[in-house]
């Protein structure tokens, strides 16, 4: 198996502070993989990290022939102005961005596509009616629809599911589902370990760094969750350097 | 009173006020687009900012070459660029926000300017850079003034919807790998190019409000970011062509006269609009079914 992401010793983070610090592990090609940790473990910036928003502050991260224009990211807060004069069809059409970019037309089979990603993900006849008009849950269908069309083979997820109701967190894991059965890569920060048991063959454990990274079942144990509860969270501003770095 | 004589008869007569007419017509078509794609971004105050920070460019433009159009609109435009690249470099490799970095080199801007005035005597002509005369515009600056809207109108046809996605979503843009960067420069130019070409016409503390209040003043009438475009610009020509009137008629100066017009349908657009106004939050009709 090829792995999409393999990480040697990687350390992330802002400002010298390490947000998540000697990371080793391989994210296979198409696995579906939840990152789970409590609170400030590092599991957005690991995010932010892997898409190459960040870079490692220290060991080594290959993506192994993944172009940041192969990954699809849903991060926890879009930055997006919920208010923006925008329809709902419009929106998801961007998913088209690496066919149409700036100057290409959209033509009308791509509107076709984003109409029938707005079905796949129980809105339709959403279309024409503005973002402004949806609510929280159905916007964050609108954004997986937008993924839809991107039809990346990598998709990272941070928190898809906070603040979503049972109905749209199950139809929206019908989707992550039906990426898992494509073969797409999917790695997901989750916070309910319920719905990590049940959906997500591989977990990866962070509090600061690894506690555990493998199959779920074994990787959710009482040991490993007890331990991830006792990593501090401080910001230390006269930590020393670390001494597990390399050099 | 005869309408004709009122409404056309000023701009059939006097060529200053046939000049006048088709600037205003000008800097609104560029103005429009513009000014609501600077509201949707949350910049609004941005416009006021920068059209401060081309006062130095302007004053030394003058310095140099006297009252000549082409040096200080050159001038302003080159001190407006670099305090639009300048606050967006801050903003964009340090923590600090957008605005805070604006404010900053905006008031270096504006108290280099005010110095370079000073050293330089006070001279009425300068009046003009802060507040402009419309009904002085010859040949030259009109000339000036289409160029600008017509280069203005090409580049939101070519880069439109590149504005419009790092607009809406500029965390979507980078992690698409888009020309983020990029397309937001690109924007700062074309506000500062826009404001130059008004600051002639309107002055630097006027030709802001040309940008804004129509584009303020659009949202509360369409929904869609293309109509909005299209009222402003429409508005922004409607009070061009009243202010003209206006100052004509009853003998004011140009410049505010458009802008209290401008300001005039703003606040009935906020009372009366249909989109969002305060007469659909006080006065709201029946609710529907679905």
């Amino acid at each position: 198996m090829t792995a999409v992401f393999s990480l040697n010793d990687v350390t992330f983070g802002y400002d010298r502070h390490p947000a998540v610090h000697h990371l080793t592990g391989r994210f296979l090609a198409g696995s579906l993989t939840a990152v789970v940790g409590p609170n400030g473990s590092g599991k957005s910036t690991l995010l932010k990290g892997l898409i190459g928003l960040l870079s490692p502050l220290d060991g080594r991260l290959e993506r192994n022939g993944v172009r940041q224009r192969d990954i699809a990211y849903l991060p926890q807060q879009a930055e997006i102005d919920r208010s923006f004069p925008i329809s709902v069809v419009e929106t998801v059409l961007l998913g088209h961005w690496r066919t149409i970019e700036l100057f290409r037309p959209a033509t009308r089979a791509l509107w076709r596509q984003a109409e029938e990603a707005l079905v796949a993900v129980g809105l339709d006849g959403f279309g024409r009616r503005p973002i402004a008009s949806l609510s929280a849950g159905q916007f964050q269908r609108v954004l997986f629809a937008r993924m839809l069309l991107q039809g990346c083979p990598v998709i990272l997820l941070d928190e898809p599911f906070a603040a979503i109701d049972a109905k749209t967190t199950a139809d929206l894991l019908a989707v992550v589902t039906r990426w898992h059965g494509e073969r797409r890569t999917v790695i997901a920060v989750l916070h309910d370990l319920n719905q990590v048991r049940e959906n997500f063959p591989d977990t990866l454990l962070i509090s600061r760094e690894p506690i555990a990274w493998g199959p779920t079942a074994e990787v959710l144990r009482a040991e490993h969750l007890f331990q991830a509860k006792q990593m501090a969270e401080a910001w230390d501003d006269r930590a020393e350097i670390c001494r597990r770095s390399v050099g | 009173m005869d309408p004709y004589a009122t409404l056309i008869q000023p701009f059939v007569e006097f060529g200053f006020m046939r000049r006048a007419l088709v600037a205003c017509l000008a800097l609104s078509l560029g103005y429009g687009p513009v000014g609501v794609l600077l509201v949707l971004r949350r910049m609004s105050l941005l416009g006021d900012a920068l059209s401060h920070a081309v006062l130095p460019g302007a004053a030394i433009g003058f310095t140099i070459a006297g009252l000549s159009l082409v040096v200080m609109s050159f001038g302003g435009f080159i001190a407006g660029l670099a305090v639009a690249v300048l606050s967006g470099l801050v903003a964009r490799v340090t923590p600090q926000r957008e605005d805070a970095s604006f404010a900053a080199f905006y008031l270096i801007s504006l108290a280099l300017g005010v110095l370079i005035i000073s050293i330089r005597g006070s001279n009425v002509d300068l009046m003009h850079v802060l507040f402009g005369t419309i009904l002085a515009v010859d040949d030259t600056s009109l000339l000036l003034v289409v160029s600008i809207a017509t280069l203005t109108l090409v580049v939101l046809a070519v880069i439109g919807r590149g504005l419009i996605v790092e607009c809406f979503d500029p965390g979507f843009l980078r992690a698409v790998d888009g020309p983020g960067a990029i397309l937001h420069f690109a924007f700062l130019v074309l506000v500062v190019m826009n404001l130059v070409a008004g600051f002639h016409a309107l002055g630097t503390l006027m030709a802001v409000g040309l940008m804004m209040l129509p584009a303020a003043a659009a949202r509360f009438w369409a929904g869609r970011i293309t109509t909005i475009a299209a009222t402003s610009s429409a508005i922004a020509f409607a009070a061009g062509y009243a202010g003209l009137l206006l100052s004509f008629h009853a003998n004011l100066p140009s410049g505010p006269a458009i802008i209290l017009v401008a300001g005039g349908v703003y606040i009935v657009s906020v009372v009366a609009g249909p989109c969002g106004s305060l007469r659909t939050r006080f006065l709201p009709r029946r609710h529907l079914e679905a």
